[in-house]
C-alpha cells in the first residue's frame, strides 16, 4: 500500500492544466509541420503557417494556444495499491480551480446546463477513473474545447451495417462538421461497448499520440483508410479548401452486444491538448 | 492582395469586399458571444438603447482568456459563429456591418447580410495567441458579470481576417473547397 497525499494531486492537476493549455505535445507539432510540407494548396499553406506561428508564440510566452481553454477532462489511472489521503475528487477540482486562476486560463464552465451561471473557476472537472495494477497514480489533463466537442456525434448502428457503416458514419460526421471544429482536426473514434462506453472510448482515443500506430493491424489499417478518405474531402485547414482536413484518426474499440454496433466520433481541433504525469 | 480596413466599417465598405479577400482591420471592434448576443437582442426587442454603437460596427465573436500582467488581453481567437445565428439578423438590421468568427452561418444570417450590406469575416480558429498580438487595448463596456463573455471594446491594428461570406452571399467555404478539388482533378 502506498499513500499519496491529496494535496500532491491538487498541485499536479494545477500544473498540468497550465502546461496542457500553453504547450502542445511534440507529436502533434511534428504532425502539423509534416502536413504543412505536404499541403499543395496555397491558402491552406498560409493557414498552417499561422497555426505553427501560433503554437510557437504560446510556447515562448507561456500563454494559452487557444482562448477556449476548455473543460478540464481529467483521466486517472489509479494503481490498486494506492491509498489517497484526503478527498481525491475534491483534490482534482481544486487543482483545476488553481490552475485556471493562476494560469490566466478562461473560465468556461456553467454550474447548470439550463440556468447557465458561470462557476467562475472552471470547476468542476470531468473526471474519468480507471483502476489499474500497481502502486502508481497517472494523471492526464486534457482540456477540451467545445467548438469541436459540439461537432461530435454518436450512432447506434446495426451489426449488418458493419465496417462500411462505421466508415460512412465517421466520414459523414467530419463532412457535416466542415469548418466548424477548426480543422485540421484529430478524430477520436470509439467502436463497440455500450452507448456511453463508445463515447468514452472516442474521447480517450484523442489522448493517443498522433504518430502512434494502433496495436491491432486491422484497426491500424482502418485508421489509415479513414484518414485518407477524410483528407480527400477537400475541406482543408479552417474549411477554406485543402488536403489537410485531419491530422490523425485514432480508434479505440471493445466488445459489444450481439444486437449492437455503437460508434462515437469525438472531434478535436488542431489544438488537441493533453499532458500527463505519474506520481 | 491584402485590403486594409479601418473602422467605422460602413455598408458601402462592406459591399466592396468579396469572399476570399484577405484583409487587415485597424480601429475599434466590439466583442460579443452567446450570452451577450442574447442580452443585446432582448434590449432591441424592448426598444431600449444598446450599450455600444451598433451603426457600422464590427463584432468579434470571442471570449478571451484573462490578460496576464503586461498584456492588453489574453489569447483571443474566434468562436464558432452559428451559435450567434439566432441573433445576428436583428443586429445587422440595427446597423452592424461586420462579424468576425469561424464556421458556417444560416440562410437567415446570409439573407440579412445581403439585404443590409454586411460581411462575415473569418479569423483563424485556434490561433488566439497569434491574434491577440494585434489587439492593442481592450476594455469592458458592458456585462462584466459575464466574465469572458462580457462585451469589450477592442482597439486592433492590422488584425488579419479573410472574407468568408460577402454581401452578395458568396461563400469561401463552398468556393475554396471546390477550387481545391478542381485543382486535384486538373
Amino acid at each position: 500500500m502506498r499513500i499519496i497525499q491529496a494535496e500532491k494531486i491538487t498541485d499536479t492537476v494545477r500544473r498540468l492544466c497550465i502546461e496542457a493549455n500553453c504547450h502542445l505535445t511534440q507529436d502533434l507539432k511534428d504532425r502539423i509541420c509534416d502536413c504543412r510540407k505536404c499541403e499543395p494548396f496555397p491558402v491552406a499553406q498560409g493557414i498552417l503557417d499561422q497555426i505553427i506561428e501560433n503554437y510557437e508564440i504560446a510556447d515562448q510566452n507561456n500563454v494559452p494556444v487557444c482562448q477556449d481553454t476548455g473543460m478540464a477532462c481529467v483521466f486517472l489511472d489509479i494503481g490498486q495499491d494506492v491509498h489517497v489521503e484526503g478527498n481525491l475528487e475534491e483534490a482534482i477540482h481544486e487543482g483545476v480551480r488553481r490552475g485556471y486562476t493562476e494560469g490566466y486560463l478562461r473560465k468556461s464552465v456553467v454550474r447548470d446546463p439550463l440556468d447557465r451561471v458561470n462557476t467562475g473557476d472552471n470547476a468542476p472537472a470531468m473526471i474519468y477513473y480507471n483502476i489499474v495494477p500497481g502502486d502508481q497514480l497517472k494523471i492526464t489533463v486534457a482540456p477540451k474545447g467545445f467548438g469541436s466537442e459540439n461537432m461530435s456525434r454518436i450512432a447506434m448502428l446495426k451489426p449488418s451495417d458493419g465496417i462500411e457503416g462505421v466508415k460512412a458514419f465517421v466520414i459523414k460526421t467530419v463532412e457535416e462538421a466542415g469548418p466548424n471544429p477548426c480543422p485540421p482536426i484529430v478524430v477520436g473514434v470509439g467502436i463497440g461497448g455500450t452507448f456511453d462506453k463508445a463515447a468514452y472510448m472516442a474521447k480517450k482515443a484523442l489522448l493517443r499520440p498522433v504518430d502512434s500506430v494502433h496495436t491491432d493491424p486491422f484497426y491500424a489499417a482502418l485508421e489509415n483508410e479513414l484518414l485518407e478518405k477524410i483528407n480527400a474531402l477537400g475541406i482543408g485547414p479552417q474549411g477554406f479548401g485543402g488536403m489537410t482536413t485531419a491530422l490523425a484518426v485514432n480508434i479505440e474499440k471493445c466488445p459489444t452486444h450481439i444486437a449492437g454496433l455503437p460508434v462515437a466520433v469525438n472531434i478535436n481541433c488542431h489544438v488537441t491538448r493533453h499532458q500527463s504525469e505519474v506520481i | 492582395m491584402t485590403k486594409r480596413i479601418t473602422t467605422p466599417f460602413t455598408r458601402e465598405d462592406a459591399r466592396t469586399l468579396k469572399a476570399g479577400d484577405t484583409c487587415l482591420i485597424t480601429g475599434v471592434i466590439y466583442t460579443a458571444r452567446d450570452a451577450a448576443h442574447k442580452r443585446l437582442c432582448e434590449l432591441l426587442s424592448a426598444g431600449k438603447p444598446l450599450p455600444m454603437e451598433m451603426e457600422n460596427a464590427i463584432i468579434y465573436f470571442v471570449g478571451p482568456t484573462p490578460a496576464k500582467p503586461g498584456q492588453a488581453i489574453g489569447s483571443a481567437g474566434p468562436t464558432t459563429a452559428y451559435r450567434m445565428d439566432a441573433y445576428s439578423p436583428a443586429l445587422i438590421a440595427a446597423g452592424q456591418t461586420g462579424m468576425i468568427g469561424k464556421g458556417k452561418r444560416s440562410k437567415e444570417v446570409i439573407d440579412a447580410m445581403k439585404q443590409h450590406g454586411a460581411v462575415y469575416f473569418g479569423a483563424t480558429g485556434g490561433c488566439g495567441a497569434l491574434l491577440s498580438k494585434c489587439i492593442k487595448k481592450a476594455e469592458i463596456v458592458a456585462y462584466e458579470d459575464l466574465g469572458a463573455e462580457a462585451i469589450r471594446r477592442m482597439e486592433v491594428e492590422d488584425f488579419p481576417v479573410v472574407v468568408i461570406i460577402d454581401s452578395e452571399g458568396n461563400n469561401l467555404y463552398e468556393t475554396g473547397r471546390e477550387e481545391y478539388l478542381a485543382s486535384r482533378r486538373g
